[in-house]
């Protein structure tokens, strides 16, 4: 199977192991990732709010771009990226007038013929491969933690349940893992208040800790670059506002996967997390 | 040759003012036919009126267009003029000089020819009306109510308090409804049960009432008038003539363990029961489902237990057919459960309860006798949280529609629950406070302002469970968003008020239409909104859309009213333009050929087919009919006639290809 792919800013930057595992992975099941063509940044957090013509040129652009180059379906794993290429995509389906002017706009047609996939839409599909190849079960409890932006908002993107979903869940108990059931598996982490507003981004991303920890988590499995950020390089700050030495590590799913699939800890990317991930294949499933 | 005679109206200067009447009456002169032209300042007045008799006479006109407003306004005035003045009042005609010409243009020339175009076209029809007779139809004066709610109780008994013989519809095993499971009631806070219970007794014992419980329509043919329901009467496996009522074999049924549903499975029942203590009737059933008979063919305890050997495993379902006049739709609505919230636990939480469960909760009646007991650990609930607007108003998860009760029943149970636990902490997250009603609003400020409930403008964006408590997580509207958390011990989400189960399967057995939301549909949201768009089929209640207990009452009491109006008459008149299958003599010469398509397009049902026999008694053909009682003259049947053999009388395609030629 063949895929348009679309790293974006964040796999090329504090995420690399997002990259890293995601190409990895898709190696090991078969999957190959084309990448777009002279992609542009996505607009992410700030674009939407500043200027809203261009909150819709830069996705619809990236999409041009894959459409020209023959694809017909783009990879997005970061989930902003994930998040504003369906968005603009969805409101230039919508109204005809925006299409237009944003046609005009990147000079490129807005047709709406390439769809955007994320990474669990798209390992969905390889369930059967997963469950075959797995060669060391992870074993482990693990908290799938979806962020606030990869299921919503629901009447765009609807692979899953918008507070609850489930898609993250059925992918790790393929590969022997057990997903727990516990209570912040949407909620915010703070996201791109990382910077400003440190403290605020410790509270929240301290409750999500501190839930999946009460509940028996031995990690957090994500498939966000700015959830792994704040729940990972922000660590000291959350654990000090809970008074706490949380030291469960912080996954990408596809780093998660991919160990259970047998690859490298280092071919994954998992040397470059600041909790280290000892996540080792355990020797009897628990 | 006909002799029409054309009456322009002034309107005063709603039409005058704007069209030159006299213009358009020597105007009209002119056209063929027509030998008496004239315009007048109010024709609906009496001397109007009488200019048109006089004219009839002297004229001898077999023919009358009066062209004013619109015919919904005055055409019965008109016609029966006409009809004082000896012609068929279906040979006099409309022309809508007013709606259609001068209300919308602006005073000129071409509005003046627009008026006289619109008058000679319907001079044409005219000239091809026909003298028709109303349509007499007999009725047969007994209702058949469907739900035995309040809704359902209040309109039987008004209907039989009118001298009327009525069939009460139960698909459960007792009447009461939802009424029968509140504890108190807004706004007066008075017990439920003891102002229903006496409706019920009363429905059970009156004369003219039949109850048939337990009971479910099963079918509906016929027409206003002359319907007839096939119900199936579900078995008991309990001979209610036998029954007294003990109870004695509700107390050994081994299985014990069936959620209540009366009590919103709060609590569990045997396999053998009474819904509830003051059920009416006072029998059991046997949850045939849920019987160990049923399921291993061993047991049969509560036979042994029955002192008058009233326990029947044989029986079995029963169909009756009962000829009825009208029906009342009183069926209800249901409750949208709380497993339809992911982000409040999608029902997973025990203490997570819906309405319907606190009122059970709060019910003396109710699994805890009325003390406030949480169903996860019985524990006594320290602060409780009520979130308003549960699925409701929430176009993106829910239902768009305001539920209306929930705001009122919400203040109620902040209250008896502040009642019952003084040093307890109630909050009420809301959107807004929709208190619109007698004694409503001042009901809701009576539980903010004595009863201390807090009242938190915000939506709930979570519930989750922490330590034995549910972590309520919402926003403060009114305080710029601010995020708000309480420990709770227990959440009632007021959840929507939905269609019942089975209502569009019911809609369409009956013929009547809903909404998108499966709430039957009213004919006129304004001036119909007792009656359905099938003639004969009244609503009343929370089955037509959310309504609370007065207003339900209200029009159960309207659609009595219009059942009880129906049958003051022994014949049913009704206007007699309806679809005629064209039956020139002799009758095997109809343009019919039995093709039936009007059949299927008929959206009344109206159409049958009928046997063309020779004198040897052979069938000669078999050709459509349309039932003078069913029909509507909605015309479909007409477009759909691949031979033209079916016509509107009063609204022939010949008439209308008059008018059209006429321009």
């Amino acid at each position: 199977m063949r895929i348009g792919y679309y790293p974006g800013c964040s796999l090329l930057g504090s995420s690399r192991e997002f990259d890293e595992s995601v190409r990895a992975l898709a190696g090991a099941i078969g999957l190959e990732l084309v990448a777009v063509p002279d992609w542009n940044c996505c607009g992410a957090s700030s674009a939407h709010v500043l200027d809203h013509k261009l909150s819709l040129a830069l996705p619809a652009r990236i999409l041009a771009q894959a459409e020209a180059a023959g694809l017909t379906e783009v990879l997005a794993p970061c989930a902003a990226c994930y998040n504003r290429l369906t968005s603009a995509r969805a409101e230039l389906a919508a109204d005809p007038a925006a299409s237009a002017e944003i046609t005009s706009i990147i000079e490129m047609p807005v047709t709406g013929r390439v769809k955007v996939v994320n990474v669990l839409e798209v390992l969905d599909r390889f369930q059967d491969v997963i469950k075959d190849r797995t060669v060391a079960p992870l074993g482990r409890k693990l908290a799938c933690y979806y962020g606030c932006l990869l299921v919503r908002p629901p009447r765009v993107v609807s692979f899953d349940r918008a507070e609850d979903p489930q898609s993250m869940d059925r992918l790790l108990k393929l590969s022997g893992a057990e997903p727990i059931d516990w209570n912040f598996k949407t909620e915010c982490c703070g996201a791109a208040f990382s910077v400003t507003r440190t403290d605020l981004v410790a509270r929240m991303s301290g409750k999500i800790v501190a839930d999946a920890v009460k509940h028996g988590a031995e990690a957090i499995v994500v498939a966000c670059p700015m959830c792994h950020s704040n729940l990972d390089m922000r660590r000291p700050e959350i654990n000090a506002a809970l008074g706490a030495d949380h030291q469960l590590p912080v996954l990408f799913i596809t780093q998660a996967l991919g160990l259970a699939l047998g690859l490298a800890p280092e071919a994954l990317g998992l040397q470059r997390h600041m909790v280290p991930a000892l996540l080792q294949p355990a020797s009897t499933p628990v | 040759m006909s002799r029409i005679g054309v009456f322009i109206c002034h309107c005063g200067e709603n039409i005058g003012g704007t069209v030159d009447c006299a213009k358009v009456a020597e105007a009209t002169r002119a056209v063929p036919g027509v030998v008496h032209s004239v315009d007048y300042k109010y024709m609906c007045s009496d001397p109007g009126q009488s200019m048109i008799k006089e004219a009839i006479r002297e004229h001898q006109l077999t023919g009358v267009v009066v062209a004013a407003c619109s015919p919904r306004m005055h055409e019965p005035t008109f016609r029966s003029a006409v009809a004082e003045a000896g012609l068929n009042p279906y040979l006099c005609e409309m022309a809508n000089l007013r709606e259609h010409c001068s209300w919308v243009h602006e005073k000129g020339e071409v509005t003046t020819a627009k008026a006289i175009d619109l008058v000679r076209v319907m001079v044409e029809k005219v000239k091809r009306n026909h003298p028709l007779q109303p349509i007499q139809v007999p009725v047969t004066k007994r209702a058949l109510v469907l739900g035995g709610g309040i809704a359902g109780i209040q309109a039987a008994l008004d209907i039989a308090n009118s001298g009327h013989q009525v069939v009460l519809v139960e698909k459960s095993p007792s009447i009461g409804g939802h009424m029968s499971q509140l504890s108190e009631t807004f706004p007066t806070l008075d017990c439920s049960q003891c102002i229903l219970t006496p409706r019920m007794v009363e429905a059970a014992r009156h004369p003219n009432i039949t109850l048939m419980t337990y009971s479910e329509l099963e079918k509906l043919e016929g027409f206003i008038g002359n319907f007839k329901a096939t119900i199936r009467k579900k078995a008991r496996q309990v001979d209610e003539k036998l029954c007294t009522g003990c109870g004695l074999c509700t107390t050994k049924c081994p299985n014990k363990k069936i959620p209540d549903a009366f009590n919103e499975g709060l609590s569990t029942r045997g396999a053998i029961y009474v819904p509830f203590p003051q059920a009416v009737p006072n029998k059991p059933v046997i949850d045939k489902l849920n019987c160990t008979f049923y399921k291993t063919g061993k047991c049969k305890v509560c036979e042994k237990m029955c002192p008058t050997k009233a326990i029947r495993f044989d029986q079995e379902d029963e169909l009756v057919t009962l000829d009825v006049g009208a029906i009342v739709l009183a069926t209800g609505f249901k409750l949208m459960g709380t497993d339809k919230f992911p982000e409040y636990g999608y029902g997973k939480y025990k203490d997570v309860i819906d309405g319907m469960q606190f009122e059970r909760l709060a019910s003396a009646s109710g699994p805890t006798a009325g003390a406030m007991k949480r169903p996860s650990d019985g524990k006594e609930p320290e602060t409780v949280v009520f979130v308003a607007c549960s699925g409701s108003r929430d176009r993106s998860k829910g239902v768009p529609y305001c539920s209306k009760v929930c705001c009122m029943y919400t203040a109620k149970h902040a209250m008896l629950y502040k009642h019952k636990m003084h040093h307890g902490k109630a909050h009420v997250f809301y959107m807004d406070i929709r208190s619109s009603g007698k004694d409503y609003d001042e009901f809701v400020r009576r539980a903010i302002e004595e009863d201390d409930v807090s009242y938190i403008r915000g939506r709930v964006s979570r519930i989750y469970e922490e330590d034995g408590q549910l972590v309520v997580m919402g926003a403060d509207t009114l305080q710029n968003g601010r995020p708000v958390e309480i420990r709770a011990d227990m959440v009632v989400l007021a959840t929507a008020v939905q269609a019942q189960d089975g209502s569009e399967q019911l809609a369409q057995k009956l013929h009547v239409s809903y909404d998108p939301y499966h709430f039957f549909a009213e004919a006129h949201p304004k001036l119909k909104p007792v009656e359905t768009n099938t003639a004969g089929i009244f609503l009343a209640g929370a089955c037509q859309a959310p309504r609370d207990i007065p207003e339900t009452v209200a029009q159960a009491s309207g659609a009595a009213a219009k059942v009880a109006a129906l049958f003051s008459r022994d014949q049913l008149t009704r206007e007699p333009q309806i679809a005629v299958v064209n039956r020139m003599p002799p009758p095997v010469f109809s343009y019919c050929v039995g093709c039936f398509l009007c059949q299927s397009a008929c959206p009344y049902q109206a159409i049958e087919q009928e046997e063309i026999k020779g004198r040897d008694g052979s069938v000669l053909k078999t050709v459509a009919k349309v039932n003078p009682g069913l029909c509507q003259g909605c015309g479909t049947c007409v477009a759909t006639c691949r031979t033209k053999a079916i016509d509107i009388q009063g609204f022939s395609n010949e008439q209308i290809f008059a008018e059209i030629m006429t321009l």
